[in-house]
């Protein structure tokens, strides 16, 4: 029997006992949820409403003369379906995410608090700026220590994501351009081959060529070969730091340099802010624009708080290009600067490439975010930055007595793995992160970045205490031990405890079933 | 005329004066199952060296290369329609495009069969 730290069973010795059918399917609190198109009733409904007097409707015969086949049900009904649901779920607040490049961090409940104050909560958007100031203040606040934590003049605040934060980079790089009548010169964009995928979506969806840039043997970019790349027709160059194999690129300035000598831009994807906020500012590395996702570095990841948002700080060179609307502050009096022209007659010549979002940005992620940054204060966001690269670190240590390490030396906020420990073993990556399933981890980043064979990619976080991540790594490595003496139909047939075995990703993708359909069609509409 | 690879994977060979172009069996084994094939149209011009179409599997999604410079002249709509072809035969029957060479010079600069395998079993 397989006994854990503390001497108890891992697994259950008899097998039968997991497969053990149930009358209802269920096995335990683990419920077997229908679809809510199967459990409801079309007929029903879960709220109790008169039927309206007599009334004259002024449809001119547009009427609907069918049922829309909505399922009714109750209130308890809906509650516990989407509850079950939930609780099916992986979430940060359950245990350790470690997916590499996303900076699945503790949301402190602090935040949520903050967020949740009616005078933030409840305001509209089109509210007077009279009738908004605190909230104005958030913003100008915040737009403030993000220039501030980044060594930056302007900060965008209105983009809703990471890849929005590009598109607003790269659209102010473009708008630079134009302006210096170049537009139709400079139409290339440099990325390295270890990108995130949006960096070269964002540069396409520009309107620029993007060309890749090889990564040199330290798993960083090759400046040579960056050089090489170089010239009239390159609008700028895009580049993560620290990057997506976890490593610091250490010739960044030499790359801005290059970049700004050809006269091009410098996009900076901030994704990996968490390694170096309250340590490094950007704007020291000679970069242009830069994206903070504040539901990373700043907490409340997918799933564990609010949507994304994206600030993108930019450079003296950018800055006049931001997008409207933001926010000026004057004698301790804000208002929000909504058009081009209010643009141009606040700032010198000011040439705003126009608005990027309906309205002012995340108001939620902004109170979030701001509540972090002051709760930590400038040392605790600098030691947060340390204790996770200190993580990142511990993890690379010690599981790199099984498993193999893709760069020699130090990482940063993540420690990246290749594939070669599993060599001969007949176990792949994804059969080993299902594996991690079964022992109660949400997987790795799998499989990227694409410059590494079979790459695991483990961000811990400053989140995770040693006991946590001592947990983790003796999983892992239990795991790594179980692989190399040739276990491998455990590993196929993984995972074996979770709600759903291993799921058809071919077939998934190849013929997905992409809405419910009834068995029987009359039965929905009747 | 053999068949001719390059770094990324891509593979020309000759027929009927146009170049039939695929990815290579290696290619798509590292691939895993591909579930997805996004090819150019025909008529579309390409430099040696441009994107030319997209294949994606469950594990990643890859730019296909033109091999060499030419205009397609024809497109294998059934490896769009199954991208499961490009598992079970990438050499044959799920070739991707045809092109007509601008400049077939370019081939020389491609590996062949034996350097292919080699630089194959050593990436």
């Amino acid at each position: 029997m397989t006994m854990n730290s503390t001497g108890r069973p891992t697994r259950s010795d008899n097998a039968a006992a997991t497969d053990a059918p149930t009358f209802t399917g269920n096995k335990a609190l683990q419920i077997e949820e229908a679809l809510i198109f199967e459990i409801g009733d079309f007929a029903g409904t879960g709220v109790d409403l008169a039927e309206p007097e007599a009334r004259e409707d002024r449809l001119g015969g547009l009427n609907r003369n069918s049922d829309i086949g909505l399922p009714g049900l109750s209130e308890p009904e809906t509650m516990r379906h989407f509850v079950r649901l939930s609780q099916k779920n992986y979430a940060i607040d359950m245990g350790p995410f470690p997916l590499g490049s996303c900076t699945m961090k503790h949301n402190p409940r602090l935040n949520e608090k903050v967020a949740r104050l009616p005078g933030f909560a409840d305001l509209h958007p089109l509210a007077p700026n009279d009738a908004v100031q605190g909230a104005l203040e958030v913003i100008d606040t915040l737009a403030f220590w993000l220039k501030e934590l980044t060594g930056m003049p302007a900060v965008a605040m209105s983009p809703k994501a990471g890849a929005h934060g590009e598109l607003c980079g790269m659209m102010a790089i473009k708008a630079a351009i134009e302006a210096r009548g170049e537009g139709d010169q400079r139409t290339r964009v440099l990325a390295p081959e270890s990108a995130h995928g949006t960096n070269p979506a964002t540069a396409v969806q520009c309107g620029f060529k993007v060309d890749g840039i090889p990564a040199d043997k330290t798993g960083r970019v090759d400046l040579e070969a960056l050089k090489a790349k170089l010239g009239d027709d390159v609008a700028g160059i895009m580049v993560t730091n620290p990057n997506t194999c976890g490593l610091f690129e250490r010739d960044i300035r030499a790359i801005a340099d290059a970049v700004h000598e050809a006269g091009g831009y410098f996009y900076c994807d901030g994704a990996n802010f968490n390694a170096i906020a309250g340590k490094v500012r950007p704007g020291d590395l000679g970069v242009d624009a830069m994206h903070i996702n504040l539901h990373k570095t700043f907490s409340t990841p997918h799933g564990g708080g609010g949507p994304g948002s994206g600030p993108t700080v930019l450079s003296e060179a950018l800055a006049a290009f931001a997008p409207i609307p933001y926010v000026v502050s004057e004698e301790g009096k804000f208002h929000l600067v909504e058009t081009r022209r209010a643009a141009k007659a606040e700032g010198d010549g000011a040439e705003s490439f126009g608005r990027l979002t309906a309205f002012h940005g995340q108001m939620g992620m902004f109170t979030r975010a701001l509540a972090y940054m002051l709760s930590h204060g400038k040392d605790g966001i600098r030691q947060a930055a340390e204790d996770a690269v200190l993580n990142a670190n511990y993890v690379q240590a010690r599981l790199k007595q099984e498993m193999t390490v893709a760069f020699d030396g130090y990482c940063m906020h993540e420690a990246l793995f290749d594939d070669r420990f599993l060599k001969n073993t007949g176990v792949e990556t994804i059969d080993f992160a299902k594996a991690m399933i079964d022992e109660g981890y949400h997987p790795m980043t799998m499989y990227f970045p694409l410059v590494v064979h079979g790459a695991m990619l483990i961000e811990p976080t400053e989140s995770e205490s040693k006991r946590e991540l001592d947990q983790f790594c003796e999983a892992l490595l239990s795991l790594s031990k179980r692989a190399k003496s040739g276990e491998i139909e455990f590993f196929q047939a993984a995972p074996v405890h979770a709600p759903r075995r291993r799921l058809d990703e071919t077939v998934a993708a190849r013929k997905p079933i992409l809405r419910w359909t009834p068995e029987n069609p009359a039965e929905a509409a009747e | 005329m053999s068949i001719k690879y390059t770094n990324d994977h891509e593979w020309a060979k000759e027929d009927g004066g146009v170049y039939v172009i695929g990815i290579s069996a290696h290619a798509a084994e590292q691939l895993g199952d591909v579930v997805f094939v996004e090819l150019p149209e025909v008529g579309k011009t390409f430099a040696k060296g441009d994107d030319m179409a997209v294949v994606e599997s469950v594990k990643a999604a890859s730019d296909v290369y033109a091999p060499i410079s030419g205009e397609v002249v024809e497109v294998n709509q059934s490896v769009v329609d199954e991208p499961a072809k490009v598992n079970e035969d990438a050499m044959g029957a799920a070739w991707f495009v045809k092109l007509k060479a601008s400049n077939p010079g370019e081939l020389d600069e491609m590996m062949d069969e034996a350097a292919y395998k080699e630089f194959a079993e050593n990436s």
